[in-house]
C-alpha cells in the first residue's frame, strides 16, 4: 500500500473549507452527536468539582514544573534511556526526524512497518516519508486505519476517524477490502483486526507515540486501548518510539494524576485499557519484546515556544483533544477545516510554532473567545489568553522583530488606522457624545448592509436617544449630579 | 544535541493561579458609578435605564459620567492592544475620579475590567495599581444586585416562561449564569426553561462574528433554534453582545421570538407599570 496521502483539502483557506465543512450536514452531524457524547463521559469522570480542580491544577504545576527544567530533564532522561539500552535520538526537524526512522529501517532491511496510534509521527508526515522510499507504513489503531485507507487525515487527535459513522465506515471497508456492507461496529472491528493481527507478525519494525517520558527511571509510557499499541510495541523486532521534547516528566509519581486526568479528560475513562511502560529492549533470560527499542525526540518548532514565557505553556499538552471535545468551533467544522496536523483549540495555538503563524493566519481569529477550551484544559492551558496573543503577534508590523515564528502575516495599514480612529473617538469625551448625537439622530440613515454582519443579522439601527442622553436627563431630575 | 535547549530562559515557566476565592462582598454602598458600555450606550439605551431605576429602588445613588464611552474590549480581543490600552486608561482616569464602586449592565465589559485591564497594564505597576483598586470595585449589575445589594424582588407580571441566555466570557469569569438565575428565581411568575445547549456560545465573540461569519452564523442559527424551540416565550440576557447578535439573527430570519436585557425585564416585572405585558 505505498499511498500518498493529501496533506489537505483544495481549498486552501480556513474560511473556505468551513464554509465547505458547515454545508456538509451529514458532517455535522456527526461531530455534533461525537462531541457531545464525549462532553457527557467527561463530566460525568469528574463528579466532585473540587476534585477535578485539585487534579487540574496539580497537573498544571507537574507540567509547569517539568518544562521549567526541561534541559535538565531531557538530559536525565537521554542518560536513563541509554543505560536502559535504548538508543536517543534527537530531531530538530520532521526532515531530520524521518530520515532518523528510516535510517533505523534501512539497517535492519526493513519494508514492513506498523505503526501505533502517534500524533507526532503525523506531525512528520512519516507515512508518506517512508513510501517513497518503498517502506510500507500501515496504521495500527483502527480510527487511523481507517483514515489511512481513505487516504484522508486524522479529523480529531483522539479519535482519528471521528467524522466518519458507521455507514461510513461500511461503505469504505466494502470498497477497498471487499467486505460484505455492516453497520454493526463490533463486526467492522474484527473485519479491521482481522487484517491486522497478520500484519503486526509480519512488520520488521513497529513504530509508537509516547505520552509520558519519566526522566528518573527512563520508562516510556503509552496509553491505548486497543491493544495495537502493546502490539506495535512488542511483535516486531524494532520499536521506534517518536515523541516531542515535552513529553518529559521527573518521576514516575507524576504520571499518576497526568494519566488520570489524561484518560477522564479524554474519553471520560478512569484508565485505558492497556497502559505500556516501556523500559527497554529484550533482556537476555526474557521471552519478547523487540531486539532494539528507539526514541526519537522530536523539536519541529517547539523551542520557540518554550523560549517565551506566555508561550510556553502550549507545551504543557497532554494531547487529551477535551479542548476541541468542548470547542463550538470545532464541533460545526471539524477537524479537516484547520487543514493541519492539530486541530481545534490546541492547534491554534501550537500550529504557528511549528509551521510559522503566516502559514495559519486564520486560525486566531477563529474563534469567538468564549473560553470553554480553557475551562476544560486539564493541564490550565489559558488557551483564550494565548489565541489573543496571537492575535497581537498576526497584526504586528511585519519590519519588526516579530516574537512567534511568522508574526505579521495579518498586518494591515487600513485596519491599523481603523482603530487609531476607534480609539480616538472612545479617548475624546466631546468626540464620542457627538458621534453618539449624530448616529441617535440620523438612525434612520444607518446602513443597510453592514459588511459581513448583515449576511447573518439585520442591519444594526441605533437606538432614539443614547443612554448617556437618558441617563442625563434622568439623574438630573433625581438631582443626581453626574460625577 | 540538548544544549539546543540552553538558548530558552528557563525560568520563565507560568504556572497558572490558584483557584479565586469565592468573592467577598462589601456592604450597599451610598452611591455607585454606572459604566453604561458602548453597545447599551447606542443599542439598547433603555436597559441601562432601567439599570439604574433598578438600583435607585434599592436606596443607591447612581452617577453616569458623561465622559465615559468603551471599555476597550473590541480592540483587545482583536489584538490591538496599544489602542486597547489608551481606551482602557481613558475610562480607569474617569472612573478613578470618584472611585466609586462601579457597576456594569453587562458582563463581559465587566469581565474586562476585572480581569483583562491587569493584563493590559502588567508592565506599568502604578496603574496596575489603580487597576487591582477598579477591578476590586467592579461589579455586573446581577450580581450587585443580588450579593451587594441583597435585592428581595416582589414579582407584578403575569405568569411567564423564559429562557435565560448568558455571555460565556462573562459566565465564566463574572459567574454570571448562577446571578441571573437566583435573580430569576425570585421572581415568582416566571418559569426558567432550560434550552438545548445552553451553555453553548452565541456565536458572537466581537469581531469574530464579523472575521468569520459562516462559522459565527452557524453557531447564531444553532442559538435561536434552540431558543425557540424551548417553549419559552422570549430570552432575558444581561450582555449587550450577545443580546445584538441573537436579536440581529432573529430579524434576520424573521422570527417573531426575540430577547431583551434583563434589566429591562426585571423592572417591568417588578414595577408594575408594565405588568402583564410579558406572558
Ligand atoms: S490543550 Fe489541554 S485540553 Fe487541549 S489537548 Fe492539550 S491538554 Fe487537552
Amino acid at each position: 500500500m505505498s499511498q500518498r496521502i493529501p496533506v489537505t483539502e483544495l481549498t486552501p483557506d480556513f474560511r473556505g473549507r468551513a464554509e465547505e465543512a458547515l454545508a456538509d450536514g451529514q458532517l455535522r452531524n456527526n461531530f455534533r452527536v461525537a462531541m457531545d457524547s464525549l462532553m457527557t463521559k467527561r463530566a460525568n469522570a469528574f463528579p466532585d468539582a473540587d476534585e477535578r480542580e485539585g487534579l487540574r491544577e496539580l497537573g498544571n504545576r507537574i507540567k509547569a514544573g517539568a518544562l521549567s527544567r526541561l534541559p535538565d530533564l531531557l538530559e536525565q532522561l537521554e542518560q536513563k534511556l541509554t543505560e536502559n539500552g535504548v538508543k536517543v535520538h534527537w530531531a530538530e526537524t520532521v526532515e531530520e526526524a524521518n530520515s532518523l526512522v528510516h535510517g533505523i529501517i534501512e539497517a535492519r532491511k526493513g519494508s514492513q512497518v506498523v505503526k501505533g496510534k502517534s500524533m507526532v509521527s503525523e506531525e512528520m508526515e512519516m507515512n508518506d516519508y517512508l513510501a517513497e522510499r518503498g517502506v510500507e507504513c500501515l496504521e495500527s489503531d483502527m480510527g487511523e486505519y481507517i483514515v489511512q485507507l481513505d487516504n484522508e487525515k486524522p479529523s480529531h487527535i483522539i479519535m482519528p476517524a471521528i467524522h466518519k459513522n458507521a455507514r461510513q465506515v461500511s461503505k469504505l471497508f466494502h470498497d477497498k477490502l471487499g467486505e460484505p456492507e455492516t453497520e454493526d461496529v463490533n463486526q467492522l472491528i474484527q473485519i479491521g483486526r482481522r487484517t491486522l493481527r497478520r500484519k503486526f507478525m509480519e512488520a520488521d519494525v513497529g513504530v509508537s507515540g509516547v505520552n509520558f517520558a519519566i526522566a528518573e527511571t527512563g520508562t516510556l509510557l503509552l496509553v491505548e486501548n486497543e491493544g495495537n499499541g502493546r502490539m506495535s510495541t512488542t511483535a516486531p523486532p524494532v520499536h521506534i518510539a517518536v515523541t516531542g521534547i515535552e513529553k518529559v516528566v521527573p518521576n514516575l509519581r507524576d504520571v499518576v494524576p497526568l494519566v488520570s486526568l489524561l484518560t477522564r479528560s479524554a474519553l471520560g475513562q478512569p484508565i485505558t485499557t492497556y497502559v505500556n511502560l516501556i523500559s527497554g529492549p529484550r533482556k537476555p533470560d526474557e521471552l519478547d519484546g523487540p531486539e532494539e527499542v528507539h526514541l526519537v525526540l522530536l523539536d519541529n518548532g517547539r523551542t520557540g515556544a518554550f523560549a517565551d514565557a506566555q508561550m510556553r505553556q502550549t507545551l504543557n499538552c497532554i494531547r487529551c483533544g477535551a479542548c476541541m471535545n468542548h470547542c463550538p468551533v470545532y464541533t460545526r467544522v471539524g477537524g479537516h477545516t484547520y487543514g493541519e496536523v492539530y486541530p481545534g483549540p490546541i492547534g491554534k495555538i501550537i500550529t504557528p510554532h511549528m509551521a510559522g503563524l503566516d502559514k495559519v493566519p486564520d486560525h486566531p481569529s477563529a474563534s469567538s473567545l468564549c473560553g470553554a477550551c480553557g475551562e476544560v484544559c486539564p493541564v490550565k492551558i489559558p488557551i483564550p489568553e494565548l489565541l489573543q496573543r496571537l492575535r497581537q503577534e498576526n497584526v504586528k508590523n511585519p519590519e519588526q522583530p516579530q516574537q512567534v515564528k511568522g508574526g505579521g502575516a495579518k498586518y494591515s495599514r487600513t485596519e491599523r488606522w481603523i482603530w487609531r480612529g476607534w480609539q480616538m473617538l472612545n479617548t475624546r469625551p466631546a468626540l464620542y457624545r457627538s458621534f453618539l448625537w449624530a448616529a441617535t439622530r440620523f438612525r434612520v440613515l444607518a446602513p443597510k448592509k453592514a459588511g459581513s454582519w448583515t449576511e447573518n443579522h439585520s442591519a444594526p439601527v441605533p437606538a432614539r436617544r443614547s443612554l448617556h442622553d437618558l441617563a442625563a436627563r434622568h439623574l438630573d431630575q433625581n438631582g443626581g449630579r453626574p460625577s | 544535541m540538548s544544549q539546543l535547549f540552553y538558548d530558552a530562559a528557563p525560568n520563565a515557566t507560568r504556572v497558572s493561579p490558584e483557584r479565586e476565592p469565592d468573592r467577598q462582598y462589601p456592604e450597599k454602598p451610598e452611591a455607585v458609578t454606572l459604566f453604561g458600555t458602548c453597545v447599551v450606550d447606542l443599542f439598547f439605551p433603555e436597559a441601562g435605564l432601567d439599570a439604574i431605576r433598578l438600583l435607585e429602588r434599592e436606596g443607591v445613588r447612581v452617577y453616569f459620567p458623561q465622559e465615559q464611552s468603551c471599555c476597550g474590549q473590541p480592540a483587545w480581543t482583536s489584538g490591538y492592544r496599544d489602542e486597547a490600552k489608551a481606551v482602557a486608561r481613558a475610562q480607569l482616569d474617569i472612573l478613578d475620579r470618584s472611585g466609586l464602586p462601579v457597576v456594569v449592565p453587562s458582563g463581559s465589559c465587566a469581565g474586562m475590567f476585572r480581569h483583562h485591564y491587569p493584563a493590559l497594564f502588567a508592565d506599568e505597576p502604578d496603574t496596575l495599581k489603580r487597576v487591582e483598586a477598579l477591578a476590586e470595585r467592579t461589579f455586573e449589575l446581577t450580581e450587585f444586585l443580588l450579593k451587594v445589594c441583597r435585592v428581595q424582588l416582589a414579582d407584578r407580571g403575569a405568569p411567564s416562561k423564559i429562557a435565560l441566555h448568558t455571555s460565556c466570557s462573562a459566565r465564566r469569569e463574572m459567574n454570571t449564569h448562577l446571578h441571573a438565575r437566583e435573580l430569576l428565581q425570585q421572581l415568582e411568575g416566571v418559569e426558567r426553561i432550560d434550552h438545548d445547549h445552553e451553555s453553548e456560545c452565541c456565536g458572537f465573540g466581537g469581531t469574530f462574528s464579523v472575521r468569520m461569519p459562516e462559522v459565527s452564523g452557524a453557531m447564531v442559527k444553532d442559538k435561536t433554534r434552540s431558543l425557540i424551540d424551548s417553549g419559552a416565550v422570549e430570552m432575558v440576557t444581561a450582555d449587550g453582545g450577545c443580546l445584538m447578535n441573537i436579536n440581529g439573527s432573529l430579524e434576520k430570519q424573521k422570527k417573531s421570538f426575540r430577547g431583551r436585557h434583563l434589566a429591562s425585564f426585571l423592572w417591568e416585572r417588578t414595577n408594575g407599570a408594565n405588568a402583564g405585558e410579558v406572558a
